[in-house]
């Protein structure tokens, strides 16, 4: 299915608007263009939830009812939160926009052997914002399985626009009601076989040239809380070769589990356990992943990445996160100026420009 | 801690005893310095003297390791090392880097900049005047011939009153074409020790800015791409291109035997032409010889032509089969580039100016060090051993010895006292001592070589240093500290069993193991091999084209599988101790030339893989 106003993919092929498709739309249309593979999904525009609004026609009650409030009164705005999301969720939305999201979401099925869970996030179209952290005022909705889950998500990240701390934060920082508008993105929930983190540098020693891998089984929480050990491999930044790897014990793995819509925790087989927990392929695959986020940002990154037991071998590697690495990336490199000749090392002075060849 | 033998301690192989005393003193341990030896560790130079010397072989080692060693020590003051001393124990060579005192290391400093800044300085100009002065060593050399001596002085001699009777010109022939030997090998190394320390410089430089870089990425971004050592296996790929467009393959049919060959050829419609550019070839690209210079027996193709016709035939097949023969010059200087390219961006400010100074200073002189083996080991010495031959011939016609070269059984000095014996007997008009006491010397000698090559050496003589620090040896040999861990049997073990060696040229690759300790057994190669050796010859250039990878008993990252390999795009692991006595030919290798090792996938249970150090004899 192809993109539209109304629905655009990740990897359709459309320019990313910021007021179409909120920030954390945008980004995932962005990162998917530059090559990094993130969970497939759509993005529904704020194009959709204008258009939803006008049909609706309860913008103008909706001001109505926002502007004589007093943000210190949380009674009298719980009320009014209340009664405009019941507002939007009880309206139904045009047949032909319906229509236009449900055929995304089976274009989107369509990629996998049998339907699989999903994700409906909200995507604010104001996070340029001074405090990014209105971002993430919105909800996420995850483990969601069919095409009704799917739409009621949608229109309930539409209705949280006016939850209560939305409401108060944009009162209390005089931020309009006017031209409020809400993308929704709607993303494959990752299944994990193998996630990890990837840094693009060496951490111990600041070296640039260097990608260190940590990986392990099923998602990476227990990495993250430290109940597993996980394979720790550094790789050469520029030709890819294993540079050191150590092997963790990843005596446990926690894995998605749709019937229980959630995680469970499983115990590894010795063999599993013994031996690297991503292919050599993979481990290219994960690092020319990490060269490529380094690259778009223009900066160290901190990523982190899954292997989708949902997707096929080559495919199946999803990019979760990409943040910049501030820890070690701040330290000087390690050497800033010409070394003085013969500094325990060898012949460090040698090319200073007097001794450049004539050639 | 684990130690290698002591030279004593190391049995003479049965049939070699008293082969002390067909090597000078001074190349041999000596009981009254047992002490100040045996405090010293040495390892064996089995990538450049894979076999026993026979006596007047030894000039190859002598020359070379004196000359290198003179160049750090008197010429360039380098400041931390000087030469190498080097001993013959059991018929193999063994060498200990000497290092410089810490105390005289500053001195040494002003005057080391001093003098490698004006050949760096001077690069162009000198390197210019280095090619005239060894090609017109080796065209005085190509002068030099041993003819029999008359029965009489000329009618000219005495007209002209010369007052000589010629056996001073055959004195004076041996003694120019020896010196004219050590000339050569003095220039070898005039730049050779620059192109490496100019290629140190840029690696200490990479490994301060990138902790952990593989050695791999730092010759990558410095090597040559087109090299003139590569110059004959092209020569030959271009001969076999124009056989194919001239339509001359039919009459390659036989090339062992070179003159119905080139008859044939001569007599085919075009066969001119290709027999002009074979000829124009051959000199000098064909003084090339199949091993790498230093073995009196090494074949040369000028004086073997079935040799590189017979790897013409090989290259007109695969033509003919729609490969590709031409390297991927193009691909790998990309590659280059990319690699450099990406290594630079990583570094930020003033980082940058210096990586590109010194890769920039590395990329000029580096080539050096591979090109120059054309002009030494090859063509130098392919003239050397052709006059060689000449004088052993001419005195094995005058009934010195049983063998046409058996010269090679003298010791260099031994030589010119035999020819003094032979323009004495010659001069006093009675028969020379020679003939009546060389042949039975030289069968003693030649039981005691043969019996010395029984044993493989042993890699290494006494404890090592807790570290290897010295950059040439670490380069040159793939002397590393975890290498003589390995040997010592201490190293790490390789998952699923197999051999640790060198990540020399990255890839991995499956396939049968094809191995080859002397070039005779080249021919034996197939298409899709690995092929397994004790150590490579440049030489073996068109066998790089058929084989998927490679696995050597010695050599570092700079050595020539190493080098041959990265310019094929063949995977390769160097310095594996004992890849050509574990595997076997026909065994199914995996080779990793990303992670420098190699498993053999089907290896009998009962066959023990013996890892590096299986011929240690390790003592603890």
């Amino acid at each position: 299915m192809h993109s539209n106003d109304y629905v655009q993919f990740f990897d359709g092929g459309i320019e990313p608007k910021l007021e179409n498709l909120g920030g954390k739309g945008a980004s995932l249309v962005t990162m998917t263009s530059a090559g990094m593979p993130v969970p497939p999904g759509f993005v529904v525009t704020t194009a959709q939830f204008d258009a939803f609004m006008d049909e609706a026609g309860i913008t103008a009650k909706i001001h109505e009812l926002l502007a004589g409030l007093d943000p210190e009164d949380t009674r009298q705005v719980d009320q009014v939160s209340a009664a405009i999301r019941e507002d939007i969720c009880s309206r139904p939305v045009p047949e032909a926009l319906r229509s236009m999201t449900i055929a995304a979401y089976e274009s989107l099925m369509a990629r996998f052997d049998a339907p699989v869970p999903v994700a409906v996030r909200s995507s604010a179209t104001a996070e340029d914002l001074p405090d990014a952290s209105f971002a993430y005022q919105q909800d996420t909705y995850l483990w969601l399985d069919g095409v009704k889950a799917v739409t009621d998500h949608i229109r309930q990240c539409w209705a949280s626009l006016y939850t209560s701390r939305a409401i108060i934060y944009r009162l209390k920082n005089s931020i309009p009601n006017e031209g409020l508008s809400m993308a929704v993105v709607v993303q494959k929930m990752v299944n994990s076989k193998v996630s990890g983190v990837a840094i693009t540098m060496d951490p111990t020693n600041g070296d640039r040239s260097k990608i260190t891998i940590d990986s392990s089984y099923g998602v990476g929480e227990m990495v993250v809380s430290g109940q597993v050990t996980p394979d720790n491999i550094v790789l050469d930044k520029v030709t890819l070769a294993v540079v050191s790897e150590h092997l963790g014990d990843k005596h446990a793995e926690l894995v998605p589990d749709a019937g229980a819509k959630g995680l469970v925790e499983r115990e590894v087989d010795d063999e599993r356990r013994g031996r690297r927990s991503l292919t050599d392929a993979e481990l290219t695959a994960v690092a020319q992943m990490a060269k490529r986020a380094e690259k778009h940002y223009k900066c160290p990154q901190d990523i982190e990445w899954a292997l989708d037991a949902d997707l096929p071998d080559g495919e199946n590697l999803l990019l979760l996160q990409s943040r910049p690495e501030t820890v070690h990336s701040s330290k000087p490199a390690p050497v800033t100026a010409p070394q003085p000749v013969v500094t325990g090392g060898y012949f460090s002075g040698l090319s200073t420009p007097a001794l450049k060849p004539t050639a | 801690m684990k130690s290698f033998p002591k030279p004593s301690e190391l049995p003479v192989p049965a049939g070699a005893e008293g082969w002390e005393k067909i090597y000078p003193y001074y190349l041999v341990f000596q009981d009254k310095l047992k002490e100040q030896e045996d405090a010293k560790f040495w390892f064996c130079d089995s990538q450049h003297w894979p076999t026993v010397f026979k006596p007047f072989e030894t000039i190859g080692g002598e020359f070379a390791v004196k000359c290198l060693g003179q160049y750090n020590a008197r010429h360039l003051m380098i400041p931390n090392a000087n030469g190498i001393e080097f001993r013959i124990h059991l018929g193999y060579l063994y060498m200990s880097p000497i290092p410089v005192p810490e105390d005289q290391i500053a001195a040494r400093v002003p005057l080391f900049e001093q003098r490698v800044g004006h050949y760096f300085q001077n690069w162009e100009q000198l390197l210019k005047e280095w090619h005239v002065k060894v090609k017109g060593t080796i065209a005085e050399m190509e002068t030099i011939s041993f003819p029999k001596l008359p029965d009489m002085v000329p009618m000219e001699d005495i007209t002209s009153g010369k007052g000589k009777d010629g056996s001073e010109k055959l004195l004076e022939s041996y003694d120019r074409l020896i010196q004219l030997a050590y000339q050569n090998w003095q220039y070898h190394f005039e730049f050779l020790n620059l192109g490496y320390i100019a290629y140190l410089d840029f690696f200490n430089f990479c490994k301060q800015v990138f902790p952990n870089i593989p050695d791999q990425s730092i010759a990558s971004m410095v090597q040559g791409v087109d090299m003139e050592l590569f110059r004959p296996d092209d020569e030959l790929k271009q001969l076999a291109k124009l056989a194919v467009e001239l339509g001359l393959q039919p009459h390659f049919g036989n090339t062992d035997d070179v003159e119905a060959t080139l008859g044939a050829i001569a007599a085919a419609p075009g066969g001119d032409r290709w027999l002009a550019q074979y000829e124009g070839a051959k000199d000098p690209w064909f003084n090339f010889t199949v091993g790498n210079g230093f073995y009196g027996h090494d074949k040369y193709w000028n004086v073997n032509q079935e040799i590189p016709l017979g790897y013409i035939a090989d290259y007109i097949r695969r033509v003919d089969e729609g490969q590709e023969i031409m390297r991927p010059v193009e691909a790998l200087i990309a590659e280059r580039d990319r690699i450099i390219e990406e290594y630079r961006d990583l570094l930020e400010g003033e980082n940058q100016a210096v990586f590109d100074a010194k890769r920039g200073l590395a990329a000029t002189a580096y080539p050096y060090v591979e090109n120059h083996n054309f002009y030494i080991e090859h063509w130098t010495m392919g003239v050397f051993w052709r006059k060689i031959r000449e004088l052993s011939r001419m005195m094995h016609a005058e009934g010195f010895w049983t063998q046409p070269d058996d010269l090679l059984y003298l010791g260099r000095n031994e030589v010119r006292d035999a020819l003094f014996d032979l323009v004495t007997g010659w001069g006093v008009g009675a028969k020379p001592i020679g003939p009546d006491y060389w042949p039975e010397e030289i069968e003693r000698r030649r039981g005691i070589v043969d019996a010395l090559k029984t044993a493989r050496p042993a890699p290494a003589l006494n404890t090592p240093p807790a570290s290897i620090t010295e950059p040439f040896t670490r380069m040159l040999w793939g002397i590393t500290t975890e290498q003589v861990q390995q040997w010592l049997g201490a190293g790490e073990e390789v998952e699923g069993g197999g051999l640790r060696g060198m990540a020399a040229s990255p890839g991995v690759v499956e396939g049968l193991a094809r191995v080859v300790t002397d070039a005779d057994q080249l021919s034996e190669v197939q298409q899709g091999e690995i092929l397994v050796a004790t150590v490579t010859a440049p030489s073996w250039g068109p066998i790089f084209g058929k084989i998927s990878a490679t696995v050597t008993d010695i050599g570092g990252m700079m050595s020539h599988a190493a080098i041959v390999c990265r310019e094929y795009g063949l995977p390769a692991v160097t310095g594996t101790g004992s890849g050509s006595t574990t595997i076997k030919t026909g065994q199914r290798l995996r080779v990793d030339g990303t992670k420098g090792t190699v498993q053999i996938l089907d290896a009998e249970d009962d066959l023990v893989v013996a890892g590096p150090g299986a011929h240690s004899h390790s003592h603890v």
